[in-house]
């Protein structure tokens, strides 16, 4: 059965380009550029792993992860987190929040595939 | 840096410049060539009578040759050898060269305190940029095209047999990301160049003021003369890059002109070797008010206070917002470049007190607290009309305070200069965690 991951990014072209890598791979993608919406859908039916990108308009990938790990449900999905942000305290809060796995944008496709592989191995 | 090492090298390096010859000028000046030999080797010390002989001989003033500004041209010339890292051993001929070469070593200290200036501004200029909320804006807007452009180029370079639809949006979306990018970095290069001559330069105006001070030590000896030219005085200034930095040095400086002529620098320094660092005594004697008496005190001429065993004050002000307007900062007490400092300032609470004169001894937070003696004061600055707000400013002096005297301060309030870079964990007067913390610390301390 194929795997499911979830890309919450608000750029079009970038989710685009996951998409079609990700699918190209083997990987069942949904998209969504909303955090509001997709949490709620996240909550009910959590894929096996979750690509989020910090900057979202409305609630931030910050909000979002720290809701998820508040939850039984969520608590320990893989969260990928994108960002163009690099700085060393956001690196640091998002690994207090519990992510799994921190990359900067510009990312290599890749770097990317190598890290969904990892995160969906199990 | 002893004056006679370096007038003897002057004297000697005048003399080749005229081609004359040791026993000559010794003739003319009417000591024994020996004696003269003595002397340009920095051996003997040169009397009044006999330097005025020799300058007269040389065809320069007496002042030529012994310039008060050589422990300046030293200290210049030694700051730009250690930043190349110069060999010691030409180090040692410093006094040498300084001596033989005047000019040039003034060319060399002055090129040395324009890079430590620019330095400044440079550093200036990085720290407003990682704080400017257009940059990080734009610059996560470049990124971002970035990103999608590589991304998709790359599986358009990697993918082998992509279908016809797909390689069609591909080529739209590398199309529409290529221009969103040229169009974010003319947006960004318009931004940066306005700052070269518009208000929304790099540096914030208050942040230029206080640069092109500190590059002055906090001292306008043109203002000691209550005569100066203000508008000159902040025209062609490195640091003051903008017409809002302009005009708000301006407003300082007739702030401090006024200080000035408040309280001459004669008497003010006759007092304070009587009284040392007592606003209260000044404010009294100079019938002038607290906070004129603070800010008076933090624009003396560094050297005077040292002369009188003073060390130089920081200085603070803000308004009624908490918003810090001035900062003069003094070594052991940081001051924040952003946002509020520490509620348990003085300065805070004069606010709460207008018009009361408020003394406070403070430790600084942390293993290595230092402490010092602080002068307090707030006033109405201005009134806008019946049952309309009032705008008060309050300042606070800061003077490193000797431990030989420390315990006649009083008992010593431990401060910080923001909750951001404060040591002091278990503080009640805490509004945000601070960095120095870990995890469960910030999540305990609020």
């Amino acid at each position: 059965m194929e795997k499911r991951v979830l890309v919450i990014e608000d750029e079009p072209n970038i989710s685009e380009a996951l998409r079609f890598i990700l699918t190209r791979n083997g990987w069942q993608v949904d998209v969504s550029a909303d955090g509001d919406t997709a949490l709620g859908a996240l909550r009910s039916d959590p894929p096996d792993l979750l690509i989020l990108d910090l900057m979202l308009p409305g609630i931030s990938g910050f909000d979002i992860l720290k809701s998820l790990r508040a939850q039984d449900g969520t608590r320990d999905l893989p969260v990928l987190m994108l960002t163009a942000k690099g700085h060393a305290a956001d690196r640091f809060e998002a690994e207090r929040l519990g992510v799994t796995r921190f990359m900067t944008k510009p990312f290599a496709n890749a770097e990317v595939l190598d890290a969904v592989r990892e995160l969906t191995a199990s | 840096m002893p004056r006679a090492a370096l007038t003897g090298t002057r004297i000697r390096a005048r003399r080749n410049l005229r081609g004359l010859r040791q026993a000559e000028l010794a003739r003319v000046v009417g000591v024994s060539p020996s004696y003269l030999n003595l002397i340009e080797h920095n051996r003997r010390k040169v009397g009044p009578d006999l330097l005025s002989a020799l300058a007269h001989a040389l065809g320069v003033s007496s002042d030529a040759l012994v310039e008060d500004t050589d422990a300046r041209l030293v200290e210049g010339a030694r700051a730009a050898a250690l930043r190349c890292d110069a060999e010691l051993a030409e180090l040692e001929r410093i006094d040498e060269f300084t001596g033989r070469f005047p000019g040039w070593s003034k060319v060399l200290a002055e090129t040395q305190a324009r890079v430590e200036r620019l330095e400044r501004v440079v550093e200036q200029l990085n720290d407003r940029m990682t704080h400017d909320p257009y940059l990080g804006e734009a610059l996560h807007e470049i990124i971002s095209a970035v990103t999608s452009v590589q991304s998709t180029a790359s599986i358009l370079n990697d993918s082998g047999e992509i279908e016809p639809d797909w390689q069609t949006r591909f080529h739209q979306n590398i199309l529409q990301d290529s221009a969103r990018l040229a169009e974010g970095a003319v947006a960004l290069v318009n931004y940066l160049d306005a700052g070269k001559t518009e208000e929304t330069g790099l540096a914030a105006p208050q942040e230029e003021v206080e640069a092109w001070l500190a590059a002055r030590d906090f001292h306008l000896p043109q203002l000691e003369q209550g005569d100066a030219d203000i508008a000159a005085m902040v025209q062609g200034q490195i640091e003051l890059s903008s017409d809002a930095s302009r005009a708000l040095a301006r407003q300082w400086i007739g702030r401090f002109q006024a200080d000035t002529l408040a309280l001459p620098l004669d008497k003010v320094l006759a007092a304070l070797s009587v009284h040392g660092f007592a606003p209260d005594a000044l404010a009294q004697q100079f019938n002038v008010r607290f906070d004129q008496v603070l800010r008076r005190l933090a624009m003396l001429p560094p050297k005077a206070c040292a002369d009188l065993g003073l060390p130089a004050p920081g200085l603070v002000i803000c308004d009624n917002s908490g918003t810090l307007m001035f900062r003069r900062g003094v070594e052991g007490f940081a001051l924040p470049r952003f946002g509020g400092g520490c509620p348990l300032w003085p300065l805070y609470q004069a606010l709460q007190r207008p018009h009361q004169p408020m003394r406070q001894r403070l430790v600084t937070a942390g293993r290595l607290g230092r402490s010092f003696q602080s002068y307090a004061y707030a006033a109405t600055e201005v009134v806008l009309g019946f049952d309309k707000p009032t705008v008060l400013q309050a300042s606070m002096l800061i003077i490193p305070a000797d431990s030989a005297n420390a315990s006649e301060l009083g008992a010593p309030v431990v401060v910080g200069a923001s909750c951001r870079t404060c040591a002091q964990m278990d503080c009640a007067a805490r509004r945000e965690p601070s960095i120095l913390m870990s995890a469960t610390e910030s999540a305990d301390a609020l």
